[in-house]
């Protein structure tokens, strides 16, 4: 083998790879859902966009030999998932959870079958940007080996902070999710403003579905998530609707996922299924941890009823 | 009638002629006009159901009147909707509060602008907003969220609200049911001070008959959608006022039979439990209510009441003290209430003590219904609640409709008529009578009155300082989650109260 052998180092190292490896499909899937949460709105159906994206990103970037209009595809299939969801969550009677249900296996039934066909094919990828060009060490190449769409990731957390902060739509977005009240009041209809931000949502969370088959893991199969679009509405829990607070969330989860790969390489494997449960358990843990009885929850917009 | 236009600073005056308002078969207003000179406080006095919110909707545009015309600054307009009446100059603070919790008062004013930025440039804002607080007379935490905001705060931010966009004609729908006395008397206060000096004109509802004395120059009363009366404040009774509005002399106060209270019912020692948030706590040193007396809890809402109840109630976790029942020690199980008589009428018992879309009667028997073990008899469900309806007089087609169906007197009707039935010791009640009218909730503080006269210790717990200095004989305030103040209500003071209601010594 040419590779250093860089001992324990090695697993820190790589979880630091993986955190930015695997991170990204939950940083934008969480900046979606803190987006379509923070309108007053759940979508719970962003696993299904999720692979819907990743297959129609993969698809388009085959046939135009083009990953960035992979990526676009993936975002335009997300807005509309997410537009269904708005829109039907606008008809009276309505579950929002209930439709967020319904859409997740109907996004992942309709990208296993739209998808069949480019299960063998080989579609570009995604490319990344080595910072770690200064180095002589193999693993550390690979770890700084950063993929664009994690650096728009990052961006778009900073953007969307500013935007709550300091831009009307921003600020509309805040009210409505205090209230359909609260919105009518100002003069905005809660009900298009939801809409809206669980469209764009759902675009996020399409792009995060392409990065999974366009760059990491790389490919398409059925097999593609581990529920990562489902494990983002735990992760705005967890980072109180806060988009910058989503990014250190989703590079922890993703630093979990690579936890069992990293430990392997070193010649751990005891309990190796144990491992790769890590971030699943992380999950619950975190859950767990963030919630209690008889206190209301810090941060979360009142109109998703969480402290009702 | 004839009414100057506007102030000079351009305060409208508003008159409505005839308006009139249906609902199909059902008539809400009925030719009623009234006259609001420009620069004063005109009071819009009226029962549940009067027409006063169906008025006032009719002139700021949120409904058309079907009939009438709406005069401003001496002009006959005409409002479509509420955009428009804004353009007018009209503004509207409503009961509930509309500004988002979420936002501080600075994202909140800047967003209800027409012609917020999309993107702010907060440095300019903020320069603009502190100019603008530098001329009113009171100032407001520009950078706190405003669900952090005492009530009274957030009521003033409304108001400024309204100043800030340049409404000059404002309807406030009850502007003090949420603040302590004091801040009530410094919130009217400010706005009768701005209506003087020409800034605005008001139109205030209200029902606190003290409120249209101290700071109203007119007052008009509605009843059953009719325009029965009004004049100038300072010449009509509160006699006169109350006769108006119900249309029959007030019920009287319930009367207070001297009586010696007993042993203590209820004792809490060093109880000690999270609020909501989590972040404050409730601490009761040393509390007491005993047989045959009322003791009455004021104080502004959030500041612990609730989760004293909720503590007694086993809804929420103590963490420190013991609860103690006629001297035995009390975990608020089923078994243990049926023991000792202890009985909760919650605040909104239509969502906190009823099964909606249960049956009256099934709702009225939920204290009996498992007396005879695991086989429920409906027939002997309705044996026990059909007399027990008609003797708390609640009203309703059949006592086998959904209890949701009914009006809120009567669900208070029904729950009361659970809770006192059988042998009762001890009765905790939370606001039993808000959003009452005045004959219902005269009825139902009679029957507190009835219980402690029997012989049951009760605990009133009221947003409403008349009623609990009213029914107590004892006056408890909590301030921050503590005991503030205990006295007899005979020697209590009213402004002592006050000053302890808002957390000051």
């Amino acid at each position: 083998m040419s590779e250093t052998d860089l001992g324990l180092w090695g697993v820190p190292l790589a979880m630091l790879a993986g955190a930015i490896r695997v991170s990204t499909p939950f940083l934008f899937v969480s900046l979606g859902e803190c987006l379509t949460e923070r309108s007053g709105r759940i979508n719970l159906g962003l696993e299904g966009t999720l692979v819907f994206g990743a297959m129609a990103g993969y698809a388009i970037a085959y046939e135009t030999g083009s990953p960035w209009l992979g990526v676009l595809a993936a975002a335009v299939c997300g807005a509309g998932f997410g537009l269904a969801h708005g829109a039907m969550c606008s008809l009276a009677r309505v579950n929002d959870i209930a439709i967020g249900i319904a859409l997740m296996l109907l996004g992942m039934g309709l990208a296993f079958f739209f998808g069949k066909p480019y299960v063998q094919p080989v579609a570009p990828d995604l490319p990344s940007i080595p910072f770690g060009f200064w180095s002589d060490i193999p693993q550390l190449r690979a770890a700084l080996d950063v993929n664009a769409l994690f650096l728009v990731g990052v961006a778009l957390a900073l953007a969307m902070a500013w935007m709550f902060r300091a831009t009307r739509i921003g600020l509309v977005i805040r009210a409505t999710g205090d209230g359909a009240e609260a919105a009518r009041a100002l003069g905005v209809d809660p009900v298009r403003v939801r809409t809206l931000a669980t469209a764009a949502g759902g675009a996020l969370a399409g792009v995060g579905g392409a990065y999974l088959s366009l760059y990491y893991p790389g490919s398409w199969n059925e097999g593609i998530s581990s529920g990562q679009g489902l494990m983002a509405v735990a992760l705005v829990i967890f980072a109180r609707w806060k988009p910058v607070n989503c990014l250190w969330a989703a590079l922890l989860f993703g630093g979990a996922g690579a936890l069992g790969p990293a430990l392997q390489s070193v010649g751990v494997t005891g309990g190796y299924y144990l491992f790769y449960a890590a971030p699943y358990v992380l999950t619950l843990g975190l859950l767990i941890a963030a919630s209690s009885p008889s206190r209301a929850l810090a941060g979360a917009p009142a109109a998703l009823g969480f402290n009702r | 009638m004839t009414v100057a236009a506007a102030t000079a600073k351009g305060a409208p005056g508003l008159e409505t002629v005839g308006m009139t308002m249906r609902f199909g078969a059902f008539t809400a207003l009925e030719d009623v006009s009234i006259a609001v000179a420009p620069g004063t406080v005109h009071a819009l006095l009226g029962e549940n159901g009067a027409g006063k919110s169906t008025l006032v909707k009719c002139v700021m545009g949120v409904q058309k009147a079907s009939d009438g015309q709406i005069m401003v600054a001496g002009r006959e307009v005409d409002v479509p909707s509420p955009r428009a009446a804004h353009a007018m100059g009209l503004g509207m603070v409503y009961q509930h509060f509309t500004l988002a919790p979420s936002l501080t008062a600075a994202e909140n004013l800047v967003l209800s602008r027409d012609d917020a930025p999309a993107v702010i440039d907060w440095a300019k804002e903020r320069a603009g907003l502190e100019a603008f607080m530098g001329g009113m007379p009171f100032r407001v935490a520009l950078e706190t969220p405003v669900g952090r905001l005492a009530a009274g705060e957030r009521q003033r931010l409304e108001i400024l609200k309204q100043l800030y966009l340049g409404r000059r004609f404002l309807i406030l729908d009850e502007p003090t049911s949420v603040l302590t006395p004091e801040e009530a008397d410094e919130a009217l206060g400010f706005i009768r001070a701005l209506a003087r000096s020409g800034d605005i004109t008001v139109l205030m509802i209200t029902h606190k008959f003290r409120e249209v004395d101290a700071f109203c120059d007119e007052v008009s009363i509605l009843r059953r959608g009719r325009h029965v009366g009004g004049g100038r404040a300072a010449t009509l009774s509160h006699g006169a006022m109350a006769e108006m509005m119900i249309g029959a002399p007030p019920p009287e106060r319930p009367k207070r039979a001297p009586k010696n209270p007993g042993p203590a019912a209820l004792s809490v020692r060093g109880l000690c439990a999270r609020d909501r948030s989590g972040l404050k706590t409730i601490e009761i040193e040393d509390f007491e209510v005993r047989a045959g007396e009322i003791v009455g809890v004021a104080g502004v809402s959030g500041n612990g009441q609730m989760e004293l109840v909720e503590a007694l109630a086993g809804q929420r976790p103590i963490q420190a003290g013991t609860v103690a029942v006629m001297g035995a020690p009390f975990h608020a199980t089923r078994a243990e209430a049926q023991a000792h008589g202890v009985r909760w009428l919650p605040e909104e018992p239509l969502r906190n003590a009823c099964a909606p879309g249960m049956s009256v009667a099934e709702n009225v028997a939920f204290r009996s219904f498992d007396a005879n073990g695991f086989w429920v008899s409906a027939a002997a469900l309705r044996k026990v609640a059909a007399p027990l309806a008609s003797a708390f007089n609640v009203k309703c087609a059949s006592i086998d409709a959904p209890i949701s169906t009914l009006s809120g007197g009567n669900v208070q009707r029904a729950a009361l008529a659970r809770e006192l039935s059988g042998d009762v010791r001890l009765l905790i009640c939370a606001n039993p009578c808000f959003g009452l009218d005045f004959g219902a909730a005269g009825e139902i503080r009679a029957r507190l009155m009835a219980a402690r006269d029997a012989g049951a210790a009760v605990l009133l717990i009221s947003e409403d300082l008349d009623e609990v200095m009213d029914l107590s004989d004892r006056v408890v305030v909590m301030s921050e989650g503590r005991i503030a103040y205990q006295a007899a209500a005979a020697e209590a003071d009213r402004a002592e109260i006050g000053r302890r209601m808002a957390g000051r010594r």
